[in-house]
């Protein structure tokens, strides 16, 4: 039992010494780990917020559209469930195989995995305004664009936040396979291990992990700070508060 | 909603496949034979039993990750299954570290590796530091692993080293060079492309230049390697002598003028105790089936997998029985 | 001697321009090679199937023991919450130090990525049961127990199987990602030539479609076991 306990302490002291220490690639000549961590993560965040801000930029206006007219609701309460179906190494494989590897391939691919959940979110957030707010604002004379961009948006700001959080999580994790389309992100010392070593892929694992649940920690914090106080509903996970009765809405879980 | 339709149809036909190919593969050991012709011929280098083979436990047999390895994986541990020994199959362990490290730890009892890379990654010899004859490489490789309590049994007749490939056209272009040392002062507006890893190898991207003083315009990481060369995106890519796609003719390679690269055959790596069990009938089995794996050979072996697409397992088999080993 | 040993190898020529060669989507090709897919679709199943039902029983049980004592939810919900949060990918290297390559490893990070839907759902499905059956039921003298099993766990099936279903589909994509756990999986396939288009389509629209049926499975036996459903769904 000692020794396998050893090697595991082995392993993994390896691996965090990878991630602060810079050291010589396992190919040597090059240096690896440490100070290169630090460009790999900002490679990683700037690939996962290209992606994320893209997917919101056509899912939050599409879902305030849908759900202020009232249109596709099918489309957009399903989309997450489909979105789920379709494993994320399958999404970025097939946009490797028809559109080649780099960075706008791989950042596309990423982005489709965050509409989904951003989409859903924004539909029913919309959806849940009180029709006397819309009423309200359609009395003082406010055109539709107006109540969605001023009414609508804001009182579903929390719920489609959630949205963002859970695609943002998702993304950050995904963009791991990144290196497979040829992207440089905190899962190239996983891919590329013949040049990291075993210290350099348990190191990039590390890093990932502790990087989704800063993150992941850190969106539910905000998430928490834009919801309206009595609105506390903004749990990530939108398909569980709509698949079934909708009268269990209002008591989805909070995030912990 | 229409497109949804569509698309179920073809995989609910798909699915269909899947049973009647789970129905077919039963059979298949004992089919699909009859393409090799050799049938007289091949009785003698048939792999015979050893006596006893069943009785000494299981023999893993590990591969690194790209298809090369999987078919030499395979190969090998198909030719001990024909000599009757239990046989597991572990073909993905990854890079030489981790495949190594499995060899080590016993997860695995052999698989096949490049004498230079072992001497590089393994024992820390500096690439320019390795024998350039393939014997020398081979016995120091065979002495450092001893100490590791591995043997590397005798290598491969081919070997899989890193060349400079150019296209036919950029070959003309360039005045046809025929090595390295000829691209000297060329190379300023030309770009290299290599697998990812390159650009950061003592043994790649970083070797050439220091060794030619070769400057490429840029340097480009691709998996899809050769595409790079036929779509204009690369104009010299670090491709290896037994690539499949050279098979087709379409690029020339360029020699190795200043020595940099250190030899690369193959030793099938096993574990002493591991080998203690297959005994000298189960080492001469390996060594037989790796006579005829010339470049010429590999090179079509890999190119039946990277671009006939067919499966490593079959392509192995389909070495064997060609060969006359299995029929 | 060595021209009479290489004389059986069979070397093709490849000039034409084949739909293999082009990277094109090959009827073909698919045809002759889809037996190798057979191997790594059932070790998907399995990997999915064994890693739901194994995380089904772990957090329904949880779930049923927070049902009790509620203030087991937070601290729950907030572990398998975070053990959700890790990427995958990571959670299958951080195991392998300890747990080695191969199913073990990757069924321990499968079953963990479940726990949080189906705990979620077991919760709010029970607390979702109408007080006033409860009351009913208790009036009719059942026990904790009785009541539990009779009314609470059936009338909270829709929201279980709704859990189940994310699980088993979440399960699937999570499962592509097994090979790196040295598990296999039609992700390993895929891993294996990943711009080559007819593979990459082959292992996953099988990937695809089996979260499909797995998904429409449960659904059948959703309809099954609560027909009263049937017409508001």
């Amino acid at each position: 039992m000692t020794p396998v306990l050893a090697s595991v302490i082995d392993d993994f002291s390896g691996g965090i010494d990878f991630i602060f220490n810079q050291r010589e690639s396992v190919s040597g000549q090059t240096q690896v780990g440490g100070h290169e961590m630090i460009h790999l993560t900002l490679n990683h965040l700037a690939l996962s917020a290209a992606a994320v801000v893209v997917a919101a930029a056509i899912a939050v206006p599409l879902g305030l559209y849908l759900g202020h007219y009232g249109k596709g609701e099918f489309a957009a309460i399903n989309a997450s469930n489909v979105g789920r179906s379709i494993p994320t190494l399958v999404l970025l494989a097939v946009f490797i195989a028809y559109l080649g590897v780099g960075f706008i391939p791989i950042m596309i691919s990423l982005a489709l995995l965050a509409l989904p959940p951003i989409l859903t979110n924004t539909f029913v957030g919309t959806r849940q305004v009180e029709g006397d707010s819309v009423d309200a604002a359609r009395g003082m004379g406010m055109t539709e664009a107006g109540i969605m961009r001023s009414v609508e948006l804001p009182l579903a700001i929390a719920i489609i936040f959630a949205g963002v959080r859970v695609a943002t999580v998702n993304v950050i994790a995904t963009a791991t396979i990144a290196p497979l389309g040829s992207v440089d992100s905190l899962g190239t010392p996983i891919i590329s291990e013949n040049v990291y070593g075993a210290d350099g892929r348990l190191g990039a694992a590390i890093a990932v992990t502790v990087l989704t649940l800063a993150i992941s920690g850190g969106l539910a914090v905000l998430q928490r700070a834009v919801t309206p106080r009595g609105l506390k509903l903004g749990r990530g996970e939108p398909r569980q508060r709509n698949r079934v009765f909708p009268s269990l809405r209002r008591r989805a879980q909070t995030t912990p | 909603m229409k497109m949804n339709t569509k698309i179920l149809s073809v995989l609910a036909a798909l699915m269909l496949t899947l049973g009647v190919a789970a129905c077919g593969s039963d059979n298949k050991s004992s089919s699909s034979g009859g393409g090799g012709g050799g049938g007289g011929g091949g009785s003698a280098k048939q792999i015979k039993k050893v006596s006893g083979a069943a009785s000494k436990g299981t023999i893993t047999v590990g591969s690194k990750n790209f298809p090369e390895q999987f078919i030499l994986g395979n190969i090998y541990a198909d030719a001990l299954t024909a000599a009757g020994f239990k046989v597991k199959k572990s073909l993905d362990l990854g890079s030489e570290v981790l495949a190594y490290k499995a060899l080590k730890q016993g997860e695995i009892d052999g698989y096949p590796e490049y004498t230079g890379t072992a001497l590089t990654a393994f024992f820390q010899v500096p690439v320019l530091k390795v024998p350039k004859d393939p014997n020398a490489a081979y016995a120091e490789l065979k002495k450092k692993a001893a100490a590791d309590k591995i043997t590397a049994l005798p290598k491969t007749p081919f070997e899989n080293t890193y060349r400079l490939a150019i296209t036919k056209a950029t070959a003309k272009k360039l005045g046809n060079p025929k090595m390295n040392s000829d691209l000297k002062g060329k190379t300023s507006d030309l770009t290299i492309a290599g697998f990812p890893e390159c650009k950061q190898r003592v043994d790649c991207l970083i070797g050439v230049e220091k060794t030619y003083g070769l400057k490429f315009k840029k340097f480009i990481s691709s998996q899809q390697q050769y595409d790079t060369l036929d779509n204009g995106s690369a104009d010299v890519l670090f491709g290896f002598t037994t690539d499949g796609e050279l098979t087709t003719g379409k690029y020339v390679l360029l020699d190795d003028d200043k020595g940099l690269w250190p030899p690369y055959q193959v030793s099938f790596l096993m574990r002493d105790d591991a080998l203690k069990k297959i005994g000298p009938e189960g080492q001469k089995v390996i060594e037989a089936v790796q006579k005829p794996l010339t470049v010429k050979v590999m090179g079509e072996l890999n190119s039946r997998v990277v671009l006939d697409k067919q499966d490593p397992k079959k392509v192995a088999a389909d070495y064997l029985k060609e060969a006359g080993f299995t029929k | 001697m060595s021209a009479l040993l290489f004389a059986q190898i069979q070397f093709q020529s490849r000039k034409g321009n084949t739909c293999v060669a082009e990277n094109g989507l090959c009827p073909d090709w698919i045809t002759h090679n889809f037996d190798r897919y057979v191997g790594p679709f059932w070790q998907h199943v399995f990997l999915t199937v064994t890693s739901v039902a194994i995380g089904f029983v772990i957090a329904f049980l949880l779930a049923l023991l927070a049902h009790r004592k509620r203030w087991l939810i937070p601290p729950l919900s907030a572990t398998s919450q975070i053990l959700y949060g890790i990427p995958s990918i990571a959670l299958f290297l951080l195991l392998l130090p300890l747990t080695g390559r191969g199913n073990v490893t990757a069924l321990i990070a499968l079953v963990s990525y479940t726990l949080i839907f189906i705990f979620v759902n077991v919760s709010t499905g029970l607390d979702g049961v109408p007080p006033d059956a409860v009351d009913a039921a208790r009036g009719m003298g059942l026990s904790e127990r009785q009541l539990l099993w009779r009314v609470e766990v059936p009338l909270a099936l829709p929201e279980i199987l709704a859990g189940l279903r994310i699980a088993a589909t979440t399960t699937v994509g999570l499962a592509a990602l097994a090979f790196f756990a040295g598990a296999g999986g039609l992700g390993q396939e895929i891993y294996a030539d990943i711009g080559f288009k007819s593979n990459v389509v082959v292992a996953g629209g099988l990937a695809v479609l089996l979260a499909v049926i797995l998904d429409l499975l449960i659904l059948g036996v959703q309809r099954l076991l609560t027909p009263w459903r049937r017409a508001t769904s």
